[in-house]
């Protein structure tokens, strides 16, 4: 029993990365853009996408099939003349704000913002304290 | 048989940490010198103890025993020699065993070889010690046993994600191990002080080596973890602020800290308080390490909530140390003054200056790691990568380095920056060189910025050992310079790499030369290879740097079979002004190869840099080390001088 189900766990585990695989990839996943302007504006925002398959690594940094289809999208919007932060928000729209590396501000985020202007100030009363009252403190 | 006997010195172990607490927290509180006698014996033999039964599981995984659950879901039979031993820590419940031999072999070392303090405070210091282990053995022993067995056994093991299936995981982990288990030590001395209210000097001189080790040993895990994703992820990226890299750059931040105010409680019993309560926050970060990486949640929260049982421990360990540390803290902190004044413009001044400095990035780095994880628990995803720590993170570290770099050279106590003035003309001048060329390369302006401190510093660092005789200049003054200036090395590595990295990915024809920075590069030939556990396509590439001399790259699509996977391995060629680096992708359509080529110019100062870093703590470390063992002889000459004259 035991032995039967390794092999079907080794089977589930072997079938869909196979699968994956056999997909053409997407024109440009693994191509640049002629232009190097426009290769490095996407470039630049291609490293501020996150992979959704993947733990931690931005679509530039990523083999996995769904990080390539998102290079292409993203290339070929550049090449169409769209900005980068038109072409965040589209994925934004379609797959949520977990696609973005880059927290906007906003109602769920702002913490991230208020937090380190919280350490300036606190660091700055910390030094005051110690430093402040002239010499020595 | 060897399984049972692992898990039965395990349990052992275990019995003799609570031994080894309970005897320790009642002969603090009445003298009684049999209990007290316990102490030492039981840190030691538990240590034995515990590196026993990883050694079992060592045993274990060489002979690939499938009855074991441990072995058979990450090790096979096909796999090399070395990477069935590395794989004993390449998992959980393995790398748990690791954390708590590490731990017990560290106490037990305390225990053999510490006298310096009171008998009290290295009771109170081994009990502490004792305290943490215990709750580590019963996550071990409740939670994630090794030793389970499996009946029947499995005919074939599941084997080792290929990825890990490199010489990097034989030492990477053992490495950031050290480094956690160091500052636990460092947290039990900490703990130790505060119980017996000896916060002093000779506590911070005792405590010094153990943050020095950690740290170094964490500076080499954090540069070889980095180095490891540069050349196996297959895309030339070095940083990603992934969780599981913070979770080892914040015991990195905190040990930084330590480090240099325990330095400055050692020589001018100052900063006495803070110090206490670095020791507390540098562990807490290793717990909180340990804690994202083992408990699961980062796959995702919500497999952590079907699951949570690990996390939950950790977790709770994690409160009852820090809680229970913070406590004490907060109740001794009356007791527990400053110590000695100083003004700004001083070394210590410069110090405290950069301790803030720290402890702020580190927050930086642990709120953009947990809010997301926050976050998502309740239901709301939101990712937080570079765009938001580098900006966020220069903020205060750029400040920081420039501090670094006038600090050394200011007076304890009290000093004025005109004294120095003349000596920051060097640095000044090379910083603005700095600018005025990434400004002319048209560099964006985070790099720009640090390569202008990185410029500054490469001659500050120096400037300590401007106007001394060389040979008179102590180890530990010699490790600070050279580890200042690892730091300016690597920065400079950071800024020319993020600045002036070439790509080109082409899909390539057999004999289609393509160009990438100052090289050509051509495909000559695809060829199949095998491997012990793999096959493999390997393709060769001419690389010829500037029309000069050309060599030969060879870079493969491997298929690993157990279990499946595709894993690119790149191939680099180094040059002193930095790194070409290809990768062979699949085959496209019309009998062409994708390539993946990189030019990174001194991208290897990144990690020469956090090796030098390393290495200077290494000469302060081998210096205070061997300053303490004269002094210690010098002592015991002096004791068998007069136990003569006695006579």
């Amino acid at each position: 029993m035991i032995r039967l189900l390794f092999a079907a766990t080794l089977l589930l585990v072997a079938v869909p990365t196979t699968a994956q695989d056999k997909l053409p990839p997407a024109p440009y996943a693994y191509r640049q853009l002629d232009d190097p302007q426009q290769e490095d504006s996407a470039k630049a925002l291609m490293d501020t996408l996150r992979c959704l398959q993947c733990q931690g690594q931005a679509i530039s940094d990523s083999d996995a099939p769904i990080a390539g289809d998102m290079r292409n999208q993203v290339r070929l919007r550049i090449a169409q003349g769209e900005s980068p932060e038109a072409i965040r928000a589209w994925l934004v729209e379609r797959y949520g704000s977990y696609v973005s590396y880059k927290p906007h501000i906003g109602l769920q985020t702002w913490p991230l913002f208020v937090a380190p202007a919280a350490f300036v100030a606190l660091a700055a009363l910390v030094l005051r304290k110690r430093f402040g009252k002239g010499d020595s403190a | 048989m060897i399984a049972n006997f692992g898990l039965a010195a395990l349990w052992f172990a275990a019995a003799l940490a609570i031994l080894q607490m309970v005897a320790a927290g009642l002969s603090i509180r009445r003298d009684n010198p049999v209990l007290a006698g316990l102490v030492r014996p039981a840190a030691i033999v538990q240590g034995l103890l515990a590196a026993a039964a990883f050694g079992a599981l060592i045993a274990l995984f060489w002979r690939t025993d499938l009855s074991v659950k441990l072995v058979a879901m990450n090790s096979h039979s096909a796999k090399p020699l070395l990477y069935k031993i590395a794989g004993t820590w390449g998992n959980h419940e393995g790398s748990m065993l690791l954390w708590v031999t590490i731990m017990g072999l560290a106490g037990a070392f305390v225990a053999l070889v510490e006298r310096r303090l009171t008998e009290r405070a290295m009771l109170a210091t081994l009990g502490a010690q004792a305290f943490v282990s215990i709750g580590f053995y019963a996550f071990l022993l409740v939670a994630s046993n090794p030793f389970e067995r499996l009946n029947p056994a499995p005919p074939e093991g599941l084997g080792l994600n290929p990825l890990l299936q490199d010489p990097g995981l034989a030492f990477h982990p053992p490495t950031l191990y050290f480094g956690y288990v160091g500052l636990s030590i460092a947290f039990s001395f900490a703990v130790g002080a505060l119980i017996t209210r000896e916060v002093s000097p000779l506590f911070a001189r005792t405590m010094r080596p153990w943050v020095l080790g950690a740290w170094i040993f964490l500076t080499l895990g954090i540069t070889a973890g980095s180095y490891w994703a540069y050349y196996e992820l297959g895309w030339g990226g070095w940083w990603f602020w992934d969780p599981v890299e913070n979770a080892s750059l914040m015991p990195w931040l905190a040990a930084t800290a330590l480090l240099h105010s325990v330095s400055v409680l050692a020589s001018r019993n100052a900063l006495r308080a803070w110090t206490v309560m670095l020791g507390v926050v540098a562990f807490s970060m290793s717990m909180i390490g340990t804690f994202l990486v083992r408990s699961g949640i980062l796959t995702s929260v919500h497999a952590f909530a079907v699951d949570p049982t690990r996390g939950t421990f950790i977790l709770v360990l994690l409160a009852i140390y820090i809680g229970g540390a913070l406590l004490l803290f907060a109740l001794r902190a009356a007791t527990v003054t400053e110590g000695q004044r100083f003004t700004v413009t001083s070394r210590e001044g410069a110090l405290v200056c950069n301790n803030v400095m720290l402890t702020a990035t580190l927050g930086i780095v642990l709120i953009g790691t947990l809010y997301p994880l926050l976050a998502e628990a309740m239901g709301n995803k939101v990712s937080v990568g570079p765009p938001y720590f580098n900006p966020m993170s220069a903020m205060f570290v750029l400040p920081m380095l420039v501090v670094m770099g006038v600090g050394p050279l200011l007076r304890w106590r009290r000093d004025k920056l005109v004294r120095i003035g003349r000596r920051l003309i060097a640095p000044a001048f090379f910083s603005a060189g700095g600018m005025i060329f990434m400004l002319v390369k048209g560099a964006s302006a985070l790099p720009a910025l640090g390569m202008m401190v990185a410029a500054g510093l490469l001659v500050a660092s120096l400037m300590p050992l401007s106007g001394r005789r060389l040979r008179m200049v102590t180890l530990p003054l010699w490790g600070m310079v050279l580890a200042h200036f690892g730091v300016a090395v690597a920065l400079f590595g950071m800024a020319a790499d993020s600045a002036f990295t070439k790509e080109r990915l082409i899909a390539a024809r057999i004999g289609q030369t393509t160009d990438v920075g100052p090289w050509k590069v051509e495909l000559q030939t695809i060829m199949p290879v095998a491997g012990p556990n793999w096959t493999a396509l390997e393709g060769a590439l001419a690389a010829t740097y500037q029309g000069d001399h050309t060599v030969i790259l060879r870079t493969q699509s491997r298929s690993f079979w157990a279990p499946f996977q595709q894993t690119n391995e790149s191939a680099l060629h180094t040059r002193w002004n930095g790194q070409l680096y290809v990768v062979l992708g699949d085959q496209v359509e019309g009998g062409r190869w994708q390539l993946r080529l990189w030019w990174k110019p001194f991208v290897t100062l990144i990690w020469l840099g956090g090796v030098l870093i390393a290495l200077g703590g290494l000469l302060a470390l081998t210096g205070r080390v061997a300053s303490d063992l004269r002094r210690l002889v010098a002592v015991n000459m002096i004791a068998y001088r007069r136990k003569r004259q006695g006579r």
